[in-house]
């Protein structure tokens, strides 16, 4: 009896600390939102802006994770070395992109308001951009990838329900048809995009 | 005339299409997912593409970025008015699709808004708190009968469409859209063929301006813009047909398994 209670108390107590030390999709997302949100409305240069956008990517997406899924079928049929080589060129490529569309934003106003659990791997975090004078309200959702609980990360957003990871896959995937697959081409283009 | 128009939307149909009247839901989005969409005719789609880009960029984006600077008040009863008068086409679609009280909800928004809305410029109904207001047209209903998408077209002027929602815009002009036969198709003296006109080009520029930085930051940061228009559209048709609220419905997880597994 003693032996069982002992077990009990063992048990709850891991339990606690992993409820404690995981992080929460949406709490996660609003915070994330709150970070770039207030780097916006900073009287700073652009380009610092950037810079600083950048980092929070870093943290908070999981680039690599992007990058596989926006190649499709065509990651199979690459070698390791132009996987590693082309993981290098969508970051550089993701991190422009994804700083510049960000930096013409100022002081977006984002409110979390509804999480909904997929799976282990999986939640939807929904959102709302709020409405200015300039553009309508616009929903958000992410996705967010929680495989480990407590370092949740970034893997789509889906505005509108248009997912923004899916039209990436759909766009290589163009570049890659119109090249008869040849990879050379995408990485062109991926160089080409952040050299400019 | 509209014998040959009724031959030509049957003979496409039947001979590029796959028609099934017994389509389930998850049938017709595997159908209009966008993945499985033929672009048949790229090289002419880019090419009215193309076209339609420097349409846009002599008189769309011009005009847009001018009517953005109006007040909210009057941009808002600009749109209202449009949906409003979307009602004509969304109406006989809702019964189409068997969505009864849609229809009826729809019809008593559109006589609430046209009259004490004043032709549609106050969203009356809004505040009385009808269900909230969602588009339909002929080529959705074709789609949740079972017809599939065919190919991926590009129209000049009217942009991004498929083979069957190109060939059910015809439904508007043979009697299918009330707007279009009280302005062009009928002589009423109440109306004339520009109030028609002019409310497509308004709604033209009503999206163009409300979708403004949204579209110049896609083409400054997209690699292949035309395939980003094309996805973004198939994947709004899509979502569309289906009425889908939630996101989880838009995106197969399996794709994102298929990384944990690779």
């Amino acid at each position: 009896m003693r032996i069982k209670n002992y077990l009990s108390i063992i048990i709850i107590y891991f339990l606690g600390i992993n409820v404690v030390s995981a992080t929460q999709p949406d709490i996660f997302v609003q915070s994330t939102v709150n970070r770039a949100s207030k780097v916006l409305s900073e009287n700073i240069p652009k380009e610092n802006k950037i810079s600083e956008l950048k980092k929070i990517a870093l943290e908070t997406v999981d680039i690599q994770g992007i990058a596989f899924y926006t190649l499709g079928s065509t990651r199979k049929t690459i070698n390791e070395n132009q996987k590693k080589e082309y993981i290098r060129l969508f970051n550089d490529y993701f991190l422009k992109s994804f700083s510049s569309r960000l930096a013409e934003y100022t002081n977006p106003e984002i409110d979390v308001f509804n999480k909904e659990i997929l799976n282990k791997n999986y939640t939807i975090v929904n959102s709302l951009l709020k409405g200015t004078k300039e553009r309508p309200e616009v929903k958000i959702d992410w996705r967010i990838y929680t495989k480990d609980p407590e370092n949740p990360l970034i893997r789509d957003l889906i505005i509108e329900g248009l997912s923004l990871a899916r039209t990436q896959k759909e766009e290589f995937a163009s570049i890659l048809n119109s090249n008869d697959g040849d990879i050379n081409a995408l990485f062109k283009t991926l160089k080409d995009f952040s050299k400019n | 005339m509209i014998k040959k128009f009724v031959i030509i939307l049957i003979t496409t149909f039947a001979l590029t299409l796959n028609v099934n009247a017994a389509s389930d839901g998850d049938l017709i989005l595997k159908k209009n997912d966008p993945a499985e969409v033929k672009d048949c005719f790229e090289g002419l789609n880019r090419a009215t593409f193309a076209f339609n880009q420097a349409l846009d960029g002599i008189i769309f984006k011009p005009v847009a970025s001018v009517y953005k600077k109006l007040p909210s008040p009057v941009k808002g009863g600009v749109s209202n008015s449009l949906d409003n008068l979307s009602n004509l086409v969304t109406i006989p679609n809702n019964i189409l699709q068997g969505e009864f009280k849609l229809a009826m909800i729809n019809t008593g928004r559109f006589l609430v808004n046209t009259t004490v809305g004043i032709l549609g410029f106050v969203d009356v109904a809004q505040h009385l708190g009808m269900a909230e207001y969602e588009k339909e047209d002929y080529g959705q209903s074709l789609a949740k009968a079972g017809v599939g998408p065919g190919c991926y077209i590009v129209l000049p002027v009217l942009g991004p469409s498929t083979a069957r929602d190109a060939v059910s815009l015809g439904a508007n002009f043979l009697g299918g859209d009330a707007w279009y036969n009280v302005t062009v198709k009928n002589d009423t003296h109440y109306f004339r063929d520009v109030d028609y006109y002019s409310s497509k080009v308004t709604a033209g520029v009503d999206f163009r301006a409300k979708n403004y930085e949204a579209i110049e930051n896609l083409e400054e940061n997209s690699l292949d813009f035309y395939a980003s228009v094309k996805s973004l559209y198939l994947q709004d048709r899509q979502q569309k047909i289906a009425n889908m609220k939630t996101v989880i419905e838009t995106l197969n997880d399996s794709d994102w398994e298929e990384i944990e597994n690779n």
